[in-house]
This record gives C-alpha cells, structure tokens and sequence, in this order.
C-alpha cells in the first residue's frame, strides 16, 4: 500500500461514522495536494481532513480512531498529536470561559503541561491531587507554548496511586545582551481567553480591540558560548527593573509614547549579568526566579587553570 | 518550528588586546548580507562581541553630523567604539555619560585600513549602558575563562585555528599572560577591599 493510500484508509476510518465518503475519494484528493499543488503530504492530510471536518460538521477534538501513543509530559513538542498520559493534577485554575469545564496543570515525573477540558465534552470531574490514565488527549500550542486538550473522544480513568511530579524548570546565566522587540509596556487583547499582543492596537484574532496593558521583557542571555531567550513576565519584570506597571503607564501618558518605557528598561538591565529559572516554553525560558549576579566566584579556579596551560 | 527561526549570533568575550589584533575580516558566503566575521587570533570567529571596561574618554569626532568616539579600557588596552545617527542610543549614552565610568558594550568588529596601511580594529555599538564595577570584574573573569578555553582548545585541526594560523601566526602565551595579570590584580584588589 502507498503512503497515500494509507492515509486515505486512515482518514476513512475517522469519518466512517459520520460521512460516506470512499477511500478512493480521499485519497485522489490527497493525490491533488500531494502531485499536483506540492503540498507536504502531512499538510495535506491536515488539509483533507479539515474540508471533512466541515462537511461532517465536526469539531477536530471530536475526531476519534488516530492511533495515540503512549507518552511522557517532556515528549510533547508537536501541536495535535494524540497521546495518552498517566498523569497527576497538580493545580485546578478557573475556567475563563464557559466552554471550558476544568482548566489546570498535569505532571508527571517528567514536567508539567496545561490542560483544557471541553465543557461539550461532558467528561468526569478532574480532582486535585490524584493521579489518571487519560486516553485520547490531543496536543495544542500557542506562542511555542503546548498544551493538552481532553475532548469527546477521551477516556479518563483515576488511578489508586501516586506519582512524583518532575521540575521541568531550567537555569540559565549569562550577561542580557539584547531586548527584544515587543517588549516594555505592550497592550494585551482583552477577549476572554486571549491574551496575544496587540500590533498597532489589532489582536490578530480579533481585530481592533481596546488593548490591556502589560509589562514583558524578552531578552537575550549571553555567556560567550550560547544564547538563551528569556522572557519575563509582568511581576518579574517589574522584579528586574523596579517599574510597575503603574509607573511605567505613568511614563508612557508623560511621553505620550509606550516606546520610552522599554528604553529606560535597556538603560537599566542591558549589559548586566543574570541567573534566571524558569520552566520553557518553546525556545524561550520563563523567569520565574531572577538574581543580579555581582562579584566573580571564579577568579581562583580560573587562575588556576592559566597557570595550568 | 526551531529551524525557522534564525539563529542569533553569540556575543564573544576577547581581551581588547586580542580583539584589536583581530584585524582579518571573512565571510562564510558570497552573499552580500551574509554576516562578516572577523578572526580572534586565538581561534575563533566573532560576529558580536560583549566588552565591559572603563570609559575613560568620549569625542565627537565627526565633521558634519555627530560622530561618536568612546575609549573603554580593560586590563590589557584599548576598545575604540564608534557610534553615529545609525545607532541613536548608542550614541546618545557616549554624548551623556559623565567619564569615568564602567561601561558594558554589544557590538559588531569592524575594521578599517589607516591611510598608513595598518588595519584598525573598532567596535560598532548595538548597546552600551552603565554598569557597576562588579559587573566589570564578573566580565574580566569570565573574559580570561573564555580566551584560555581557546587557547586550550586550539588545535590547527579546526578551521578557525588553522585559518588563525596562517593570517597571524600567533604567540598565544602572550594572550594568556595577558589573562594570568588581570586576574592576579581582581585578587590583590579583592585582597585589599577584605583587609581594610
């Protein structure tokens, strides 16, 4: 059997309940995307799936029979893979929507990762504290971000046991050699459950919006050796700069300008050295914890080594 | 997801006496934006470097708009940045800052031929703030442990050595003397700041 012809078969069997569709079918439009338009064939499946999607009118979470894969949390790093995990709830968050039934945080002994539980879904309740065997999730991402979606087709079982929850958090360290763009004082999109960052007062989801303003450093460590992407949120960034949000919105209105404020925060952070933890998300490491570092440890043990060569 | 995004360019930590004698410029393509490198003698190709030192003098040296000289000393010479209507921050901290001070400095090698023919090695600045003196100290450290890592590692193998090799010639042991004297002053210093 071809590729191809694989994948029609597979994608038959997802909407053999809800369409009369032929392999045969499936497969010459995989063929169209694939030969024809040099479409990958993983996008192009994607494609197909998506124009059945909309003739069965089915949501994609709806969509059941792609073979999931047993997983640990550390693995996840593809958006709309089907896994199953053994994982423990580690936090309960509100729901900031309606359509969301329980939104939180799952680990295991490999980190930790998002949860977003339908309300259509019409799952059992998730408790605190106690470990399942989720079937069938799928895997979202957001801004190199990755989460975990429980929909119609999952199967949640509570296990009589315990699990240690791993600390995916990392440490980084080096001399902030760089501010990225987008950083200082941005305004958010207020939309419930978005928070991407206005372009000229436009959410690209939702148009022209009356953003929420919020302070974000993306920054750039640097030891000579590697680079690594920070990002630091509202309260570390007023850690690390010492502006609040009140006053850097205080110094925008005097300026009439946001731009002034990421300006003073270069003045301030650029060229020092930092340590920084954090869990990562994507490229990017979130700064939860921050420390200046000050006067060289290493002076000896460098000597040393010179002395050595 | 990772292979879209263009890897940025890391700051290297040179001595400014190995930096200025860094005075060979190379490309890895023909392409006209393709990044210029310039060669550290010790080995290694530096598109960006991080300096922190004294600022001990600023000028505006140009003739019809401003353009900005700034000397920053570190233990071994003398970095010369240049910054003008291209590099508006940069420029503006050089025209402010009140000499002496510590200064840290993200830059581009550039080099330029003397009318003499000697080739002058100068930084263009992406940033420079104010910094502490222990941040300054933290940067020499780190400074020698990254030039004597080179040096350890250098071994005509590697392109860059071999390329090292052949435009200089050089007398590492120099570079690393260089390393050994700044870090034996941070330890009379520190030895003089415990005893008072």
């Amino acid at each position: 059997m071809t590729d191809l012809r694989q994948h029609a078969v597979e994608i038959h069997e997802q909407f053999s309940d809800t369409l009369e569709v032929g392999v045969d079918d499936i497969e010459a439009r995989l063929e169209t995307l694939v030969s024809e338009y040099r479409v990958p064939v993983e996008e192009a499946r994607r494609s197909v799936v998506s124009t059945y999607l909309d003739e069965a009118d089915m949501d994609r979470d709806e969509l059941v029979g792609e073979t999931s894969q047993s997983a640990s949390v550390a693995d996840i790093d593809t958006p709309e893979k089907w896994l199953d995990l053994t994982v423990k709830v580690v936090d309960l968050w509100e729901p900031g929507a309606d359509s969301i039934a329980q939104v939180g945080l799952l680990g295991d002994e490999t980190g930790t990762v998002k949860f977003t539980k339908w309300a259509k879904s019409d799952l059992p309740e998730l408790e605190a504290d106690s470990v399942y065997q989720l079937e069938n999730v799928v895997t979202d991402e957001y801004e190199g971000r990755f989460s975990v979606k429980l929909n119609s087709s999952t199967t949640i079982e509570e296990l009589d046991t315990d699990l240690e929850v791993g600390d995916d958090s990392t440490e980084v360290e080096g001399a902030l050699v760089d501010i990225q763009s987008g950083s200082g004082l941005i305004k958010r999109c207020p939309e419930e459950d978005c928070t991407r960052v206005l372009q000229n007062g436009r959410c690209s989801e939702h148009g022209d919006v009356e953003g929420e303003f919020d302070l974000r450093i993306k920054g750039v460590l640097d030891d000579g050796t590697e680079i690594h992407e920070v990002i630091f949120n509202q309260e570390s960034t007023e850690e690390l700069t010492d502006i609040t949000l009140e006053e850097a919105q205080q110094m925008a209105m005097d300026a009439l300008d946001t731009e002034v404020v990421v300006e003073e925060m270069r003045g301030l952070v650029l060229g020092r050295y930092y340590r920084v933890s954090g869990p990562t998300l994507g490229r990017y490491v979130l700064a939860n914890d921050i420390e200046q570092l000050g006067e060289p440890t290493e002076t000896e043990s460098v000597l040393i080594k010179a002395r050595s060569i | 997801m990772s292979a879209s995004v263009p890897t940025r360019e890391v700051a290297r930590r040179a001595f400014a006496a190995e930096f200025n004698d860094a005075t060979y410029t190379f490309k890895e393509s023909d392409d006209d934006r393709a990044p210029v490198y310039s060669l550290l003698p010790s080995g290694q190709r530096a598109n960006r470097v991080f300096v922190v030192g004294t600022l001990t003098e600023t000028e505006d040296v140009g003739d019809d708009s401003e353009y900005w000289r700034g000397r920053i000393v570190d233990p071994t010479g003398t970095f010369f940045a240049y910054a003008g209507q291209y590099q508006p921050e940069a420029t503006s901290v050089l025209r402010e800052t009140e000499t002496p001070a510590y200064a840290a400095v993200v830059g581009k090698p550039r080099s330029y031929e003397t009318d003499e023919g000697d080739v002058n090695v100068s930084l263009r600045p992406e940033s420079i703030t104010v910094v502490d003196g222990e941040t300054r100290n933290r940067w020499v450290v780190e400074t020698a442990d990254r030039t004597l890592d080179r040096i350890e590692a250098f071994d005509e193998a590697d392109e860059y050595a071999a390329m090292a090799k052949t435009q200089y010639d050089p007398d590492l042991s120099v570079y690393r003397d260089q390393a050994i004297a700044a870090l034996e002053d941070l330890e009379e210093e520190a030895e003089l700041t415990a005893g008072a």
